[in-house]
């Protein structure tokens, strides 16, 4: 066979082919290796919801909770707590709840709750996942209203994990899904269903 | 001593011949070795190639005696580590040896670097040099990052968390990522497995095979010099360069001194000072992870503050993340960013030479600042040397076009 012989369009198709069903095999075979990379199904089970027992929370009292090894904040709020809520709406980066979606519907309320005496949040600061410090105390002259605090990048929360103006978190603190199965009892990681 | 001669003078045979007609072993060796012709006026700054490859030898060396005891689970973890400090013999020497290399494999690798910046040499044609030593430099910064999680202290578990939760920087796809990084909901006993898999096997092998690609990139074209000339314009008449002398044994027992030298350091800090007042061990780490509490001043190890600093220094997440990047790769582009006619900073006029002085200030006070706390006047700091940072890199093809150069000589010349 000489040079002039040479299907050539033919040739190419099966280069062509050759090199797509050579893809697409290891594609294939890339998906499993990619998919064990993914948390595995005893990660997911090691993630069930947990329960928070309230009944011996003192009001202005919080709880640190492991929910699929993120920590979570459970306060209960006093009234004076609640009533600051509203004062320092002007200081926050998105008071109501509206830029991204940090919680479930029935906690994009004022108060960032399901009741409004217990915020439940994670305890993982929005910008690089570190754990906010609570200081709950007013000190007018520092300019805090009490809150929680990042001590990596100094990023600002107050009492219903609303981030403030002007620090590098770009979002409020997460609320994850809960539900009250009792007035006594919080169920962390789950918001359907029978406990 | 005729008998001798004769030796010398008989045709390889035997064994090596044997070998040699299957394997290519005498004319690598001349190629590699023996034959391969570097400048003769290298100075000191020329060393740390060399020292980077006895570096990374101890770490292969002592990593893989620390994984005969070292158990990657996060509850065995922190135990095993301090089991290897304690109860195995020679533990503590072997761990302090890969914890302190892994602090000089920095220090040797940011001089090696900083030679090039000096002289150039990553100019034309060793862009590819160059381009390969910046991929081993961010494998070996992920190989840091990935050991620094397998003692699972307190810092190792925060600060990862603090590096993987940038990856959630990124639009939409980010917090997939970032899942898929660490193999569950949180950092857990799941991500320490895959991160010592990542550190034992994965990136050391690609550090080898890249570090492999780097010398025969080199070799290829030839080392630079302090002068920034190629000496294989000036040749004899067998081929040889007349500035040139054979890595074998001319440049192996220079480096020999240098190797020594380094081995009488690096001794020093193993025996005297192996946390390097908490610099090459941070403090935090002596305690073990603690899911619920971040430590009150969390810092990265020593040699990643700069970039650090520069993350920080940004008050947005996505541009924090964005500009900290950039500050990693920006050096990638150098070879297209200098426009200077000339490689060496001994015939670059003033505007370089303020440039590269400004740079090294820069770069030395970031990587102070990132292990500062983030308060006020640090940060004001940071944004300000962040700038002048972006600022060497950025203008660079502008301020290297104008720069005023002097004459080169076409042969190498010795300074003191």
């Amino acid at each position: 066979m000489t040079e002039d012989d040479l299907d050539r369009n033919r040739r190419h198709f099966l280069t062509v082919a050759t090199l797509v069903t050579g893809a697409a095999g290891a594609g294939m075979v890339a998906i499993p290796f990619l998919s064990s990379l993914k948390p595995s199904a005893r990660a997911q089970a090691l993630g069930a919801p947990v329960e928070v027992p309230l009944g011996s929370m003192a009001p202005g009292e919080m709880v640190r909770v492991l929910w699929r090894g993120r920590l979570v904040f459970v306060l209960r709020r006093t009234e004076a707590m609640l009533a600051r809520l509203p004062e320092v709406v002007d200081e926050l980066r998105d008071p109501n709840s509206e830029l991204v979606e940090q919680q479930p519907d029935y906690a994009a309320n004022d108060t960032r709750s399901v009741k409004p005496e217990y915020l439940v949040v994670e305890g993982s600061c929005t910008h690089l996942g570190c754990a906010p410090i609570e200081d709950f105390d007013v000190r007018p002259a520092e300019g805090w209203e009490g809150g929680f605090f990042c001590p990596c990048h100094g990023s600002k929360f107050d009492l219903a994990g609303r981030v403030y103006k002007g620090v590098p978190a770009p979002s409020n603190l997460r609320v994850p899904p809960h539900r009250f199965v009792r007035d006594d009892l919080i169920l962390i990681g789950q918001d359907t269903g029978a406990a | 001593m005729a008998r001798i001669e004769a030796e010398v003078g008989k045709p390889q045979g035997g064994f090596v011949k044997w070998i040699d007609d299957r394997f290519p072993m005498t004319s690598t060796l001349k190629y590699h070795v023996t034959e391969y012709y570097a400048s003769k006026n290298f100075n000191w700054w020329y060393v740390f190639g060399v020292l980077a490859f006895v570096v990374l030898a101890i770490q292969l060396l002592t990593g893989i005696f620390l994984t005969m005891n070292y158990k990657p689970a996060a509850a065995d973890a922190f135990a095993s580590v301090e089991y290897i400090m304690r109860d195995v013999e020679w533990g503590w020497l072997i761990r302090y040896m890969h914890s302190t290399g892994a602090s000089f494999f920095f220090i040797v690798v940011y001089l090696h670097m900083y030679r090039a910046l000096l002289y150039g040499s990553y100019q034309k044609p060793r862009e590819l040099i160059w381009l390969i030593g910046m991929m081993i430099f961010f494998v070996l910064m992920a190989e840091g990052f990935a050991g620094y999680l397998l003692p699972w202290g307190q810092m190792s578990y925060w600060g990862a968390q603090v590096i993987i939760s940038l990856f959630g920087a990124i639009p939409w796809v980010g917090e997939a990522i970032v899942e898929i990084i660490r193999g569950d909901y949180s950092i857990s006993d799941i991500t320490l497995n895959r991160f010592f898999a990542l550190h034992v096997i994965v990136l050391p092998l690609t550090l080898i095979g890249l570090v492999f690609v780097h010398i025969v990139a080199l070799h290829e074209v030839g080392s630079n010099n302090p002068d920034g000339i190629e000496i294989k314009k000036n040749k004899d008449a067998n081929g040889k360069p007349l500035d040139g002398i054979a890595f074998h044994p001319y440049h192996t027992s220079k480096d020999l001194v240098a190797i020594i030298v380094f081995l009488m350091i690096f001794s020093a800090v193993v025996f005297f000072a192996p946390d390097m007042g908490g610099y090459f061990l941070e403090h935090a780490n002596f305690e073990p992870a603690n899911l619920t509490a971040t430590p009150e001043h969390i810092a990265p190890v020593w040699y990643f503050t700069p970039f650090y600093a520069i993350l920080r220094a940004v008050p947005d997440k996505l541009w924090g993340f964005i500009l900290f990047v950039a500050s990693v790769l920006l050096p990638v582009f150098l070879p297209w960013l200098d426009r200077s006619r000339v490689r060496s900073i001994r015939y670059r006029g003033w505007i370089y030479k303020s440039a590269l002085t400004i740079f090294t200030v820069t770069f030395l006070v970031l990587g102070w600042l990132g292990t500062m706390p983030a308060d006020g006047l640090y940060v004001m700091m940071a944004r300000i040397f962040s700038v002048l940072y972006f600022a060497f890199f950025l203008l660079m093809p502008y301020y290297t076009a104008i720069d005023k150069t002097k004459p080169v000589p076409d042969r190498v010349v010795y300074h003191a």
